[in-house]
């Protein structure tokens, strides 16, 4: 299964290389990824193709395993970065940085600071009464989208900076890949790598709190330690994400929900296959969020958008069924 | 020989203390049904016993040592509880649900061992499990699912097994069942158990030792026919019951 997925993610990658809105004979892509030519196509395929294809693979693949490890957490299969506010939390302190002229650096950084708070809201709300339900994470996501929405909303119309660069700061906002630069990208691969590796550490045992913490504390698990790391790398790898492409929604949701469905509810099987998975459907979105439209441009996080909530509605449809 | 006590365990929530001074002492080969009425601190007890809650005075010793001073992986490997709530809204297989039983002994990026394995296989055909081992959870009824989390708390391979009202969801056939099988467990491998039961029937009927609650205390602890007599009954669960022997085992039944 792994396997497939990862091959999956190969040939997404190559697809990806090959297409786009300006046609390029598949030879003159060869010789520009090997080095060998030079010249506007060149050019586009170095640093513009190549750069977005490889972020679209890093952010896929970190808000996947954020959504797989969220919905373990919070024991709720309906939980992923985007839904429960992660992303906009970690938005909210990324144009914060941006509108005071923060270096370069600072912009990941404060992401990751801005998810954490935000994840760590959610888990403290989803805690009130006991049990986490779908109720209460998905408000603490409307709560935390909204705030933040407003406050970045008032931060580009009242900073001079950010006015500067609206069209940028609006492109970023709706969740796209398009403009990658490639230190940007080497720094949030580092980020996105170290999550994955906790991730994937972290996994086995958030299986046990399938039935709640105080079982999870008489199969031996250390619940705050536990809690406490995967909220971390949940916010590493959101923040990592939001970083370097904005506001993607629903592939945290997506793609570990249709995954459960293929390898089962074993986290570590989860996450180990969400990284493809996640990776590909990103790859794949801004693909298509490049040539539907071509010569126009649509942000990647239009597809996921428009696919990702229909598909989260009948989700929920589903679930206060089952529920009721 | 396994033993675990509460000695003068004095335990609540907030300012509320619901246990007063509790005694209890627990020993390997028997099965000690907790009961009483409602709020007298049965689940408290337990949850003091499983080391899931800290008292406020007195101490839970296990082997004569407080269990205070152990880290949650090393109790998960002496005690092991069998949760009240099964409800999960994720696909896990029955095989899945014993093999958390196993979370305390992962390897650092949860590997696990050859025994892990075999103990989880083990724990399944204790229980008759393993034609079902693959089946998920939620395909699964109520009593096969009990059977799939005690499954689970025997993975652990613990010498304590403390079971929270196990017999909530169980039709009156599954609730002897699975007690009658705790209680085999429990003489073949010599376990500690204590569970906390409302029906005091299966009470009688399945278990070594009965420990009545009320008020924060154990009012009597001794053999369910020295127990379960019409004086405490009446005393402990109001008026309105009759006490009632049959070849020497006592029933309870609501009076018309």
């Amino acid at each position: 299964m792994l396997g497939a997925l990862v091959a999956l993610l190969a040939v997404a990658m190559a697809v990806a290389v090959l297409a786009g809105a300006v046609a390029i004979a598949p030879g003159d892509v060869l010789a520009a990824l090997a080095g060998r030519s030079a010249g506007p196509e060149a050019t586009i395929i170095r640093e513009l193709r190549l750069p977005r294809v490889l972020a679209a693979a890093v952010v896929g693949a970190a808000l996947a395993a954020a959504g797989a490890l969220l919905q373990g957490l919070l024991r709720n299969p309906l939980a992923d970065p985007f839904v429960t506010g992660t992303s906009a939390g970690a938005t909210l302190a990324a144009v914060s940085a941006l509108a005071v002229g923060a270096p370069a650096l600072a912009v990941p950084a404060a992401a990751f600071g801005g998810a954490l708070a935000a994840v760590w809201v959610v888990w403290r709300l989803a805690r009130v009464g006991g049990a986490p339900t779908v109720v209460t994470v998905l408000l603490a996501g409307v709560v935390l989208t909204a705030f933040s929405g407003a406050l970045v909303t008032l931060l580009l119309t009242a900073s001079d900076r950010l006015a500067l660069h609206l069209r940028a700061t609006l492109g970023w906002l709706q969740g796209g890949v398009a403009v990658i630069d490639q230190g940007e990208l080497a720094a949030a691969a580092l980020f996105v790598a170290v999550g994955l590796v906790a991730a994937v550490a972290l996994a086995p045992r958030l299986d046990a709190f399938a039935f709640g913490e105080e079982t999870a504390a008489t199969l031996g698990i250390d619940v705050g330690r536990v809690t406490a790391a995967t909220l971390a790398a949940t916010a590493l790898l959101a923040g990592a994400a939001v970083a370097l492409a904005g506001l993607v929604g629903f592939v945290g949701l997506v793609v570990p929900h249709a995954l459960r469905g293929i390898v089962g509810a074993s986290h570590r099987r989860l996450v180990l296959a969400a990284v493809p998975a996640g990776a590909a459907t990103l790859v794949i979105a801004d693909l298509g969020a490049r040539t539907l439209l071509a010569p126009a441009e649509l942000p990647a996080g239009v597809i996921t958008g428009l696919v990702g909530a229909p598909f989260f509605l009948a989700l929920l449809v589903r679930s206060r069924r089952i529920a009721a | 020989m396994t033993t675990l006590a509460a000695s003068a365990v004095t335990a609540g929530y907030g300012t509320r203390a619901v246990l007063r001074g509790c005694d209890l002492a627990l020993q390997s080969g028997e099965v000690v049904a907790i009961i009483g009425p409602n709020g007298a601190g049965k689940s408290t007890l337990l949850r003091c016993l499983a080391g899931l809650l800290r008292p406020t005075s007195g101490a839970v010793l296990l082997d004569g040592d407080p269990i205070a001073t152990l880290p949650r992986g090393r109790l998960a490997r002496r005690v092991a509880v069998v949760p009240q709530v099964f409800e999960t809204l994720f696909p896990f297989t029955v095989r899945e649900i014993a093999g958390l039983g196993r979370v305390s002994r992962l390897g650092p990026f949860g590997t696990r061992s050859p025994a892990d394995l075999a103990a989880v296989e083990r724990a399944l055909a204790a229980l008759e499990l393993s034609p079902f081992a693959e089946r998920r959870i939620d395909q699964l009824s109520g009593g096969e699912r009990q059977r799939a989390v005690l499954a689970m708390a025997l993975a652990q391979e613990a010498d304590v097994l403390l079971l929270d009202e196990p017999t909530v969801h169980l039709d009156p056939g599954h609730q002897r069942a699975l007690l009658a099988r705790v209680r085999e467990l429990a003489h073949e491998r010599g376990l500690v158990v204590a569970a906390v039961l409302h029906d005091l029937n299966l009470a009688a009927a399945l278990a070594d030792r009965i420990a009545v609650v009320r008020d924060g205390r154990v009012v009597r602890d001794g053999a369910p026919a020295a127990v379960l007599d019409g004086a405490l009954v009446a005393e402990v669960f109001g008026p309105g019951l009759v006490v009632g022997n049959r070849d020497g085992l006592p029933f309870v039944l609501p009076d018309r």
